[in-house]
């Protein structure tokens, strides 16, 4: 009565070097190389012309710089909360291609339907910075008025959804959200991220079902970043890849380098113009890694030696992307370090505003609950206000 | 006897019950090599190896679905659920299946695992990773309920369910997971089922708690004796069924009724509790009973110390009561 044995025991399958046997790895995000995986951005920055998504050379910066503020501001809130002044982040250290890449594809009139490590994405879509900030401090001006955990935003306006933590609810809301679109004739598609994590979730099954079934102008983001926090993506599925689920449901699916921002944005805006014209929804699975912990709350060195890292941090998404820019427009180490600086200060005078804030009133926490308040919410209101207050009002 | 805090004492208790009883498997989401996301099952993947410490895809409707599949083979499952607030996929096989196997199957099928799962607040984790959803499951007929508030009732209390016929929903309080400690017993230690405990005796108020409120309750008992009332703190210990015997003799006693729950105010346990009293005690009574609790919204993040009932709640209530 043995299962198949599983180890997390074992070096990574590294992009150009040996490979263990195929048969047990050949989905892992590792595996780069194999032949079904869209890639542009070659080692040495030069652009494969096959798929080169053809940016301007001003879009191609205005990406590296929202990476690398994305990058920046991983590394700040990652110490703010180090020193207890926010109570926890999740950053996408390692994804930031990932992530900008495929927000970049979307237009004004579509539509994202967030995980929780797209702050990037958010930011990308107008997100001000200030209001992200203030998220992270739980404080009176977020606008989710304290009430989650920081990284669980909202943005409207931006066409951003909800961010929620329990896992693939967002992927059958962003079908659903698609299809409606769909059947009032409004031409925008919707695109939903989750990890490879949630693809074992019902949701998941649940939503490409349905977006086969009635056609819809949905796509499918799923970050395979190796990792779902301790679980490696081999106790996920025994599919060879994450990107094949998708032939169950009719639903086509790519596999892209997630790691080299030309080739996720050109799948993306693939994936974009299909359901624009009308052909339904389209999975992409992109393949990055996770480099840093779950989350300030995760301490990957219990599951994940630190050696397992040097490979991707090769593929360092930024990296790449600088030698691209080195090499087209001669990019030069003054122009990042400008970068740098710029992005310091706005997140350095972005919190110093967000900690000043008060905490969210004692009334906020009884809105929203209903459109209006019932006589018991009433009453409990009035009832915590005339009471006393505890210890650490307002958060530790 | 050795001092464990909460998360060593349940890891001894499922440590002793897989070496005595092969049938014991765990599985659940980060609980293999790295010991789950709280380090409760630290190191049984390596002393019982991948066939009884299983990390699972991420799907808690597959992860009870397929316990309760082993259940009926034979096989003994303690699944773990990350969270509480992520058991709700399995909602379906918990309510639908579990609860009623042994019923709607004329006692063919008994299907029996205990589900381990951390609940309530006060790690700042916000809605999803604070709430008690102790109510949802004990207004299920078939599941029994059980939250302990110290290492050696945890580990006791986690036996007796792997042992006892019913599917046992096993809450652990993640807020006192490192801060409770206390002598455990070594080796084979049961605490029955559905037995209170009085945690402190006192004649003036009876107040009623679980989990990691017993503290908040017994700080604002000990404030409430220096001014000279004296309560009597009851841990329930086991949710459902409940010891009702104990709580209805110190009622008879006390003649004032008090209970605390983190969870939300209405038709919580709670509200079940002061029904019974009623029922049970009126004639006895001296005051109306209270139900010190969290609010009828969802969980908040930065206001959590004021959406707890901690003892800052619990005492002004403690004196109201004693005055009426
Ligand atoms: C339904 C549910 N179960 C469990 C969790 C706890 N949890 C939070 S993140 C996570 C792993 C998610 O992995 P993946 O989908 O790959 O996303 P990633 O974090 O790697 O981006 C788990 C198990 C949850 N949030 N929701
Ligand atoms: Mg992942």
């Amino acid at each position: 009565m043995s299962t198949a044995t599983y180890s997390t025991d074992r070096p990574p399958n590294v992009s150009g070097a040996s490979l263990e046997p195929q048969a047990a790895v050949a989905r892992h995000p590792l595996d780069t190389c194999a032949d079904d995986v869209i890639k542009v951005l070659r080692d040495d920055g030069s652009l494969d012309p096959a798929h080169d998504p053809k940016l301007a050379p001003s879009e191609v910066i205005a990406l590296y710089r929202a990476m690398v503020r994305v990058r920046q501001l991983d590394e700040r809130l990652v110490a703010l909360q180090r020193q207890g002044r926010i109570g926890f982040h999740i950053g996408s250290l390692g994804e930031e291609a990932a992530v900008l890449g495929s927000v970049s594809a979307t237009r004004p009139q579509d539509w994202v339907f967030p995980c929780y490590r797209e702050f990037g994405a958010a930011l990308w879509r107008g997100l001000p910075l200030q209001r992200y900030i203030d998220n992270m401090f739980g404080n009176a001006n977020d606008t989710v008025k304290g009430r989650q955990m920081p990284d669980h935003y909202t943005y409207r306006e931006g066409h951003f959804g909800s961010v929620s933590s329990p896992i693939g609810t967002q992927i059958t809301q962003a079908v659903g959200f698609a299809w409606a679109a769909k059947l009032r004739r409004d031409e925008l598609a919707t695109l939903v991220y989750f990890g490879d994590g949630a693809t074992s979730s019902s949701d998941f099954h649940s939503a490409l079902n349905f977006a086969g079934v009635f056609k819809v102008p949905v796509v499918f983001f799923c970050r395979n970043n190796g990792w779902a926090i301790s679980v490696p993506t081999e106790r996920q599925t025994s599919s060879n890849t994450f990107a094949c689920k998708g032939v169950a449901y009719g639903v086509p699916a790519v596999r892209v380098d997630g790691n080299d921002l030309f080739a996720v944005v050109k799948v993306a805006r693939d994936a974009i113009a299909r359901a624009a014209r009308g052909e339904g929804a389209t999975l992409i699975e992109a393949m990055t890694y996770r480099l840093s912990g779950h989350s300030t709350s995760d301490d990957p060195k219990a599951y994940r030696p630190d050696a397992w890292l040097d490979p991707w941090r090769r593929l360092d998404p930024i990296e790449r992307l600088r030698r691209h820019l080195e090499r087209t427009q001669g990019w030069t180490e003054a122009q990042d370090r400008e970068i740098e600086v710029a992005v310091d200060a706005e997140v350095k005078a972005c919190i110093a505003v967000s900690e000043k804030v008060a905490p969210p009133s004692l009334d906020s926490m009884f809105e929203d609950v209903y459109a209006e308040p019932p006589w018991h919410l009433v009453e409990q209101r009035e009832q915590l206000k005339a009471g006393p207050r505890p210890k650490g009002h307002g958060g530790r | 006897m050795p001092q464990m805090n909460m998360v060593q004492a349940i890891n001894d208790a499922l440590r002793h019950e897989m070496r005595r009883d092969s049938r014991v498997v765990v599985l659940g989401e980060d609980v293999g090599k790295v010991g789950g996301v709280f380090r409760v099952t630290q190191g049984l993947f390596d002393e019982f190896g991948d066939d009884r410490v299983i990390d699972t895809p991420l799907s808690e409707n597959g992860i009870v679905g397929a316990a309760i599949g082993m259940a009926l083979y034979g096989l003994v499952p303690i699944p773990e659920i990350q969270f509480a607030d992520f058991i709700y996929p399995a909602y379906d096989q918990i309510v639908s299946e579990l609860a009623k196997y042994r019923y709607r199957s004329g006692g063919e099928y008994p299907s029996k695992l205990v589900i381990r799962t951390p609940v309530g607040g006060g790690i700042r984790g916000g809605h999803y990773h604070s709430q008690s959803p102790e109510a949802q499951f004990i207004h299920v007929p078939g599941l029994k309920v059980v939250c302990p508030s110290n290492p050696a009732d945890a580990k006791g209390l986690l036996l007796s369910s792997i042992r006892d016929p019913d599917p046992v929903l096993f809450f652990e309080p993640k807020r006192i997971y490192r801060a409770a400690k206390g002598d455990v017993p070594d080796g084979d230690y049961t605490v029955p089922l559905g037995q209170a405990k009085v945690v402190r005796p006192g004649w003036h108020v009876t107040l009623v708690v679980w989990g990691a409120m017993l503290y908040e309750a017994l700080d604002a008992a000990n404030q409430a004796a220096a001014q000279g009332i004296e309560c009597e703190v009851i841990d329930l210990r086991t949710l459902w069924p409940l010891d009702i015997d104990t709580v209805i003799e110190s009622v008879k006693r006390t003649g004032r009724f008090i209970v605390v729950h983190e969870a939300p105010k209405s038709c919580g346990l709670g509200a079940e509790l002061v029904a019974l009293v009623n029922e049970k005690a009126f004639l006895h009574l001296e005051a109306p009973p209270l139900r010190i609790t969290g609010f009828d919204t969802p969980f908040p993040y930065t206001l959590e110390n004021e959406y707890l009932p901690l003892s800052h709640r619990i005492l002004p209530a403690i004196l109201e009561m004693a005055r009426y």
